[in-house]
């Protein structure tokens, strides 16, 4: 299902000799270790689970349309909203930069692929059997019930028997080692691979910010590792973490969670930050302005990060001085914040602005983000907090970060990047009513939650009784996700009729300044036909002295009839396709997923698991002793 | 073309351009690093949850105290037993000697070993199997210090301090494990075909998770044995 084997049908959009390579058919996109077909595997993926995952904020909003609806049962109404939030965190935003990681991270910094090709390839294998993991239980109506942020002890056996938690639990941890493999990878990629010249200091920013989230990644998510581990031991085994009447202290979750968490919430913004600087610049015909502040005030974010976890828990009464250090140092993260929002109006401050459908969805970004910025920064003081926590005025707070910030930045990735990885330009007038109707629906579906949420709606009541001052702020919400979702659907139809029917896009269709610019459009496997030797932050800008840099140096590498040549044409070494890392990859997953059958049947979870281990640790085997290139 | 923002490197055709890296440094040498950074965070949330949890759980037996159960009158020691694990904690601290031996004797195959020391501190494999071996003799101390445990009554579900002892322990137990296989691997490996002196990286990336683990089992020494 969540495959979506599209990949293979835009094969021929490529002018030579097929995308990436000259493999072509399904299982030469089952097998690859190439970075850009992965990244466009990711893509087709993670845009299927935000479509699903809208499916189900669709339905809640149904349900809440009006009072004292029974669309949905209670019960159905927990898997929903809990559902809703696990897919677009970790199955759509996440994903959705991983794509963008994938893809542009290599050609950026003038690598040939990251710098190990397989285990990208093991990552998004593990992110696929782990979404569908995770996702199929609520087609049985056992999904996950409790909350994206699963707070244990309500996630204990004591209070929640079923499957439902198991499920999230092991999904979180599936999804997990899918993370962290890709952080060790692009954490290693970035430090290593660079193009010569390409000092730090010259990286474009999408890699750099992409770069800070990697550090968030492998420092933030063995923390939600330990905490699952010590509810599936709960669970499982009957051990006494968030036992309370052993002793246990209930803040234990909260603690872990958040210390992953809310680094997490960077994890999903920090790459959107970083698509919109590179669109902001290239359609202001300007440098990004504050180049040097922007990097650092990414950094600074990305530290500052792993010191505000607890004001997601100013209510649980931590007293006043945990409480005054969380709301200084929440605080205190509004200013590299800001810093950015200033940066991005600088750069567009007195340049030639073309407003394309990029351009219009980076501008969303910095109005949207702003207004949610600053509804956090409310809540970043406690006694106010204590009037918003668990309404929907959080709700709408983190939905424009979510939506109008790493959204819109995704979206305003797409649109500038799809003549790059497809060869295609997206029709820029349905992109504009996409935009358009998008930020209406967005705005009139969100806007009107602070409202209902100052007025004391609780968030995850699955209805609520007329006259109390709600019902038109969400019949507005419910109309405005109608809204969004036709936009979408504009969305959709743009995006697979570009695939076909686009106008080629050549190498800069945009007069972009950076790296993957100038090569052609969709990039050869190779990437680089010869590795680049950078000398500016704006490589395709500068001219030096008076030529076209990024033109003359490859036509010489192209015949005539502009066709690109092979790999093997050029003799560069390529890394093999290989099937060993969807192998650990499934039986990563089917060792993990198939904990769940503890509680059904001890011998089948005795098989299925040491199965599961037995295939992972075999293809492991096989994996590391076979070489990575044909030998040369 | 030489003044040019994109010129090609020198040797790009070359088959091995692509294992020019920015730092010099092979890039497996970077991830195990970074992986090693990811597993800082892993062990120090399974060691705080320990230190708050400590002196919180309602029954015992407890790690430092005697604790008699007041329904049955039973009397139940202090649990942890320090002389064993300061024998297996300095086994696998030898442990870490040999690995260090292993990786010298790798990365030194030219020098010329006359003498039996000489060539004994040149055997590889010899150092690989020592560290793997030390490293099953520490396992086996933890299996009978958990049996023994158990034997006295402290179970995984006794209490917080055993969930949380436990747990910790067991998940540096797993990683010790895991390090066994690989060093297994590795003197297979240098019995089979005999590691180069080139390979010297894939022994120092075991040696380096090696010594990590080590460097783990000391802090939970110190947090959980000795201070009290």
């Amino acid at each position: 299902m969540a495959t979506t084997v599209a990949p293979p049908t835009f094969a021929p959009a490529a002018s030579s000799p097929s995308y990436a390579g000259d493999k072509t058919g399904v299982w030469s996109w089952i097998t690859t270790t190439d970075h850009k077909r992965i990244g466009v595997l990711y893509l087709f993926t993670s845009l299927f689970f935000f479509i699903f995952g809208g499916l189900e904020a669709a339905v809640i909003r149904a349900q809440l349309a009006a009072p004292n609806q029974s669309l949905v049962s209670a019960e159905l109404y927990n898997q929903l909203f809990t559902m809703h939030g696990t897919t677009m965190v970790f199955l759509a935003i996440m994903p959705l930069s991983a794509a963008f990681f994938n893809f542009l991270i290599p050609l950026q910094i003038g690598a040939r692929d990251v710098a190990f090709p397989r285990l990208n390839a093991f990552s998004y294998w593990v992110y696929l059997f782990g979404g569908i993991f995770i996702t199929l239980p609520i087609f049985a109506g056992i999904a996950p019930n409790g909350g994206w942020f699963g707070y244990a002890p309500i996630t204990t056996m004591q209070y929640n028997p079923g499957l439902n938690i198991d499920f999230w639990v092991l999904g979180l941890q599936i999804l997990g080692i899918s993370s962290l493999a890709a952080g060790f990878n692009f954490i290693t990629t970035v430090i290593n691979l660079r193009a010569p010249g390409m000092h730090l200091m010259r990286m474009p920013m999408f890699t750099w910010m992409s770069f800070v989230v990697q550090f968030l990644v492998v420092l933030a998510f063995p923390v939600i590792t330990v905490a699952l581990v010590f509810l599936q031991f709960d669970r499982f085994f009957g051990t006494n973490f968030y036992t309370l009447t052993a002793g246990a202290d209930p803040l234990l979750w909260q603690h872990l969670f958040w210390i992953f968490g809310h680094p997490e919430v960077y994890i999903l913004i920090l790459p959107a930050f970083g698509l919109v600087s590179e669109v902001l610049p290239t359609f202001s015909r300007k440098p990004l302005f504050g180049y040097a502040v922007m990097v650092y005030s990414g950094i600074l974010i990305g530290f500052l990060g792993f010191g505000v976890w607890a004001h997601h828990m100013f209510s649980v009464g931590m007293g006043p001085i945990a409480d005054t250090v969380f709301s200084l140092t929440t605080m205190l993260i509004a200013i590299p914040t800001g810093v950015k929002i200033f940066n991005w109006m600088s750069t567009m401050w007195g340049g030639k602005l073309q407003f394309t459908t990029a351009m219009c969805f980076s501008i969303g970004l910095v109005a949207m983000f702003t207004i949610g910025g600053l509804s956090g920064v409310t809540h970043a003081s406690p006694p106010t907090d204590l009037q918003q926590t668990d309404t929907y005025y959080v709700v709408a707070h983190f939905h424009y970060v979510l939506f109008g910030g790493s959204i819109m930045g995704i979206f305003a990735g797409i649109y500038h990047y799809f003549p790059k990885i497809f060869g295609r330009l997206m029709n820029e007038t349905l992109g504009k009513w996409h935009f358009w109707i998008n930020m209406i629906g967005m705005n009139l579906t969100f806007g009107p939650m602070h409202l209902s949420g100052l007025l004391g709606m609780p968030r995850r009541i699955y209805t609520y009784d007329a006259n109390q001052g709600w019902d038109l702020f969400n019949m507005m919400s419910s109309v405005g996700t109608a809204i969004i979702i036709l936009s979408t659907l504009i969305f959709i139809y743009n995006f697979f009729a570009s695939l076909r029917n686009g106008p080629r896009a050549g190498r800069d269709p945009w007069g972009a300044s950076t790296l993957e610019w100038s090569i052609p459009s969709p990039p050869p496997e190779y990437n680089f036909a010869v590795l680049p030797n950078v000398t500016s932050r704006y490589p395709l800008w500068d001219v030096t002295d008076g030529h076209d840099l990024s033109r003359e140096h490859h036509e010489g590498h192209e015949n005539r009839d502009d066709r690109v040549p092979t790999a093997k044409e050029l003799g560069i070494p390529m890394p093999m396709n290989t099937f060993k890392p969807v192998m650990a990859a499934l039986g990563l997953c089917i060792m993990i997923g198939g904990m769940t059958l503890k509680h059904v049947n001890f011998y089948a979870f005795f098989a299925v698991v040491s199965g599961g281990g037995l295939t992972l640790v075999i293809s492991l085997y096989a994996w590391l002793t076979s070489p990575l290139e044909e030998a040369h | 073309m030489s003044a040019t923002a994109v010129e090609p490197t020198a040797g790009a055709h070359d088959a091995h351009a692509h294992h020019h890296t920015s730092t010099g440094l092979d890039s497996r040498k970077i991830a195990i690093w970074a992986f090693i950074g990811s597993e800082c965070m892993l062990f120090v949330s399974l060691i705080s949850t320990y230190l708050i949890y400590k002196g919180k759980s309602r029954v015992g037996p407890y790690p430092h105290e005697v604790w008699t159960d007041p329904s049955t009158g039973h009397t139940f020691g202090a649990i942890l037993n320090i002389p064993v694990t300061s024998f297996s904690t300095f086994v696998l601290l030898m442990s870490s000697l040999a690995m260090v031996l292993a990786h010298n004797a790798v990365v030194n195959r030219r020098v010329k070993r006359t003498t039996f020391m000489q060539r004994l501190e040149g055997n590889s494999f010899f150092w690989l199997i020592s560290t793997a071996v030390l490293g099953i003799v520490f396992l086996m101390c933890q299996a009978y210090e958990f049996t023994s445990f158990v034997h006295e009554g402290l179970g995984l579900t006794t209490n917080l301090f055993s969930s949380s002892f436990f747990v910790l322990t067991g998940f540096h137990g797993a990683h010790v494990t895991a390090g066994v296989l690989w060093l297994c691997t590795l003197a297979a490996i240098d019995k089979k075909r005999g590691l180069r002196e080139d390979e010297g990286l894939v022994v120092d990336m075991c040696a380096l998770y090696w010594h990590f683990v080590d460097v783990v089992w000391i802090a939970i020494f110190v947090l959980l044995y000795l201070i009290k």
